[in-house]
């Protein structure tokens, strides 16, 4: 049993032997101790668990790690710079979008990629790009706001 | 979930061979919740994703073509499709949710034949044509029940060709929590008849050919009005009755009509 991966994890190469069952968000938070990655529902339906694969936004509990393998795989961890947050996650502060903060990671990595694929999205499509994500505390609203508050920041950044 | 081998072949030739009575893995968005909960035990996946043959968007003559491993929302954001297939493209920019969409795949949805899927119901209006690594099938003869193919025992689809036609649209009234098809509408006008074909309602993929003569008199919304949809054999669960899903038919192919008289 076991199958040896290797990935790039936030920027740092990372080599293991993981049982062929293993989720990717088993993997992160389990062998790479990387809890930011929450695991809600684990049944691909609340959006807890989002992580980044080679660029894309994807639910790690529906994942295997094998598949995850010659991947580079971005966390919440990986999304700042370690001293400077990222400005979806300043937003997120600034705007009140989180309460219990369970679901945040999750909101913050769809975030990022739908301001990539649209940097300048309407609320409605901000909220069709939500649709992956359940939170039970906020009533999505400061979220929104936050992700258009990012949005602004965001573009005037790459304006500049 | 139980155990399995895991392997990642390189070429199609390679992966029909390993599967060995296993499972193709594709995007696994239907796959890996029915291992997590036990309903499967496969002895080998062989995951598809390091295959290049599978991949890609091309026009071949008349034929829009899609490897099997393309994602939703490749299929979503393809300009090429946004032009010559617009239909296809919305189709699959309203599948669950943007991170579904980044890992499920056309051939995984079309070879799971699920009766709430999306994309059997532009298969079958448009009349595509489902490549193997052994034949070619016509989409009308290959969904033949709830989740059976006219696939054969280790046959993989390769691609998908489609014919290349905007007078076409596709209307769906999702299920509020998992964005599934409580019935789905595509209804394609390819100029020499109207094809309607439902998804959701029933146990597989079917063509509504009341409405579909009804729409070659009159291409119109109400052209279907006072055609009886029947209930009987229409799925029943805790979001609608047969009834509630016949009605949505006939209200789901008036949307998808409009759709495509506002198209340019």
């Amino acid at each position: 049993m076991g199958i040896a991966v290797a990935m790039v994890v936030n920027g740092r190469n990372v080599t293991a032997e993981v049982d062929e069952r293993t989720l990717l968000v088993e993997f992160l938070r389990r062998d790479l101790r990387l809890t930011g990655t929450h695991v809600g529902c684990d049944t691909s339906q609340c959006g807890a668990c989002v992580v980044h694969v080679d660029g894309r936004a994807i639910k790690s509990c529906t994942m295997l790690a094998v598949q995850a393998a010659g991947s580079a795989v971005t966390t919440i961890e990986g999304l700042g710079s370690g001293t400077q947050l990222h400005a979806v996650q300043e937003a997120f502060r600034n705007c009140h979008g989180l309460q219990c903060g369970y679901c945040t990671p999750g909101m913050i990595m769809t975030a990022v990629e739908l301001l990539k694929r649209n940097p300048n999205p309407s609320e409605h499509q901000i909220r069709e790009g939500l649709e992956g994500n359940i939170c039970r505390c906020t009533g999505y609203h400061n979220i929104v706001k936050a992700i258009a508050s990012a949005a602004k920041v965001l573009q005037a950044t790459a304006a500049a | 979930m139980y155990s399995f081998n895991y392997v990642r072949p390189s070429s199609v030739a390679e992966a029909v061979k390993a599967l060995n009575g296993g499972n193709f893995l594709s995007g696994g968005m239907t796959l890996l919740p029915s291992l997590k909960m036990r309903l499967a035990r496969p002895e080998t996946l062989v995951d598809l994703a390091g295959i290049a043959e599978l991949t890609g968007i091309t026009i071949e003559g008349d034929r829009l073509c899609i490897g099997a491993m393309t994602r939703h929302s490749d299929v979503a954001s393809s300009a090429d499709i946004q032009r010559v297939l617009p239909a296809l493209a919305e189709l699959a920019g309203g599948i669950g949710d943007p991170l579904v969409r980044n890992r499920g795949t056309i051939g995984g949805s079309i070879a799971n034949s699920d009766p709430s899927a999306d994309y059997p119901a532009a298969a079958v209006a448009l009349d595509a044509t489902i490549v193997t690594d052994r034949r070619e099938i016509p989409a009308s003869s290959f969904f033949t029940g709830l989740f059976t193919t006219a696939l054969q025992a280790g046959e993989l689809v390769t691609r998908i060709k489609f014919p290349m036609i905007k007078r076409a649209a596709y209307a769906k009234f999702p299920s509020p929590a998992s964005r599934y098809a409580m019935v789905g509408v595509m209804v394609v006008d390819t100029g020499k008849g109207v094809r309607v074909a439902v998804t959701g309602a029933g146990p597989c993929v079917f063509r509504q050919e009341a409405f579909e003569k009804a729409l070659d008199q009159n291409f119109a919304p109400q052209a279907i009005d006072g055609i009886v949809v029947s209930a009987e054999g229409l799925n029943q669960d805790l979001f609608g009755t047969p009834e509630y899903r016949a009605n949505l038919i006939s209200v789901m192919t008036r949307r998808a009509v409009a759709a495509v008289q506002a198209r340019r």
